[in-house]
């Protein structure tokens, strides 16, 4: 009771409800693309031709590279995060 | 035709049985003839809900294992003559249940009635899959809560793909029976809303079931909601999810308690 009336006065909102949906879109799109999908299948195939490119120059680590897809409405998101170690000063342009 | 329709949801405790019960009691008053059955092998329940546990001489597992024959297991209903229902055994052998034991029991099923109402036990193994396995449709019950969205959506992926009408090409109609819902505290943002569920499950909407004291107070007594009380509003929400799936159209609305003047006065001091 108190503590509602203080959330009422500081303008804290009490609306939980928009980011358990939020939440749950996000996980849900994630696992539909799931295990076995033909998704995952695709992924797979971009993780080991990308990673085999990259290798032939710079020496990288097979679990350092991450690939997402992010399903939206019109566009969908094709993120590659690859972590490579860091380069020798003499060869920086 | 007979219909075999799955009651399931994949996180435990969101009110499985009671729709079972509730849904299976509203579709024998309506005239046709109702089997419930428990699939819960090991953790019966629906015998308890339907006040029948002091009835329980032979269950599913004692059919499909070929001693008794399914007549003698099915128990009618003292209060609504075409409803029946099979319980489940309370055995721990896992392996009880059998795919070709139960495809056997739900064809003899399917000549004595007119729907095959299974509940399904909670969880995604051997006993779930069994009992959408011959499904013609499925309701799934969701709380608008995160965890049992979550497990819904699992389980819809699961209809598609694991049943006997999906591994044959075709697709089992799926429902949505939100319960457990408040009107109130989705209003403020403090719950998910039912178009929220939707949109995330994207299948449709069955009906809604109020939170109500009245739930509770038809286990206690042994006999489903709609039965106990069906001027309740969780009973009449039932009733018409109900005549839903006998495909009348009705608008979803969530029923509200009718309570006299007094009862509105101290209506949410809690």
């Amino acid at each position: 009771m108190i503590m509602g009336l203080l959330d009422t006065l500081f303008g804290r909102s009490r609306s939980s409800a928009p980011v358990a949906r939020d939440r749950l879109q996000i996980l849900l799109a994630h696992e539909r693309a799931g295990a076995d999908g033909p998704e995952s299948e695709l992924l797979n195939t971009l993780h080991s031709e990308i990673l085999a490119v990259i290798k032939k120059h710079i020496p990288v680590d097979q679990d350092k590279v991450q690939i997402k897809v992010d399903r939206g409405t019109s566009v969908s998101m094709l993120e590659i995060d690859i972590e490579v170690p860091a380069l020798e000063k003499g060869r920086e342009r | 035709m007979a219909k075999v329709l799955v009651v399931t949801s994949g996180k435990g405790g969101v009110g499985k049985t009671t729709s079972t019960a509730a849904l299976g009691a509203a579709l024998a008053q309506t005239g046709q003839n109702v089997v419930v059955v428990d699939f819960d092998v090991g953790l019966r329940n629906l015998d308890l809900v339907m006040g029948a546990e002091r009835r329980v001489v032979y269950d599913l597992i004692n059919v499909i294992q070929g001693d008794a024959k399914l007549s003698q297991a099915l128990i009618r209903d003292k209060r609504i003559e075409t409803l029946s229902i099979l319980p489940a055994s309370q055995t721990r052998d896992k392996d009880a249940l059998t795919a070709e034991g139960v495809a056997k029991v739900i064809g003899e099923l399917r000549e004595k009635f007119d729907w095959i109402i299974c509940d399904s036990p909670a969880g995604i193994e051997r006993g779930a899959q069994l009992a959408m396995y011959h499904a013609d449709c499925a309701v799934v019950v969701a709380n608008p809560e995160v965890s049992s969205v979550r497990d819904s959506d699992r389980i819809i992926g699961m209809l598609d793909s694991t049943t006997e009408k999906a591994k044959g090409g075709g697709k089992i109609d799926k429902y949505l029976l939100v319960t457990r819902y408040d009107p109130g505290r989705a209003a403020r943002g403090e719950m998910l809303r039912t178009d929220d569920v939707l949109e995330i499950l994207s299948i449709p909407l069955l009906g809604i079931i109020p939170e109500s004291e009245e739930v509770l107070r038809a286990s206690n007594l042994g006999s489903p909601v709609t039965i106990s009380s069906p001027q309740s509003a969780p009973a009449r929400a039932y009733s018409e999810a109900a005549r839903r799936l006998e495909g009348e159209k009705l608008e979803v609305t969530v029923p509200t308690e009718r309570t006299g003047l007094f009862g509105w006065l101290f209506k949410g001091r809690s």
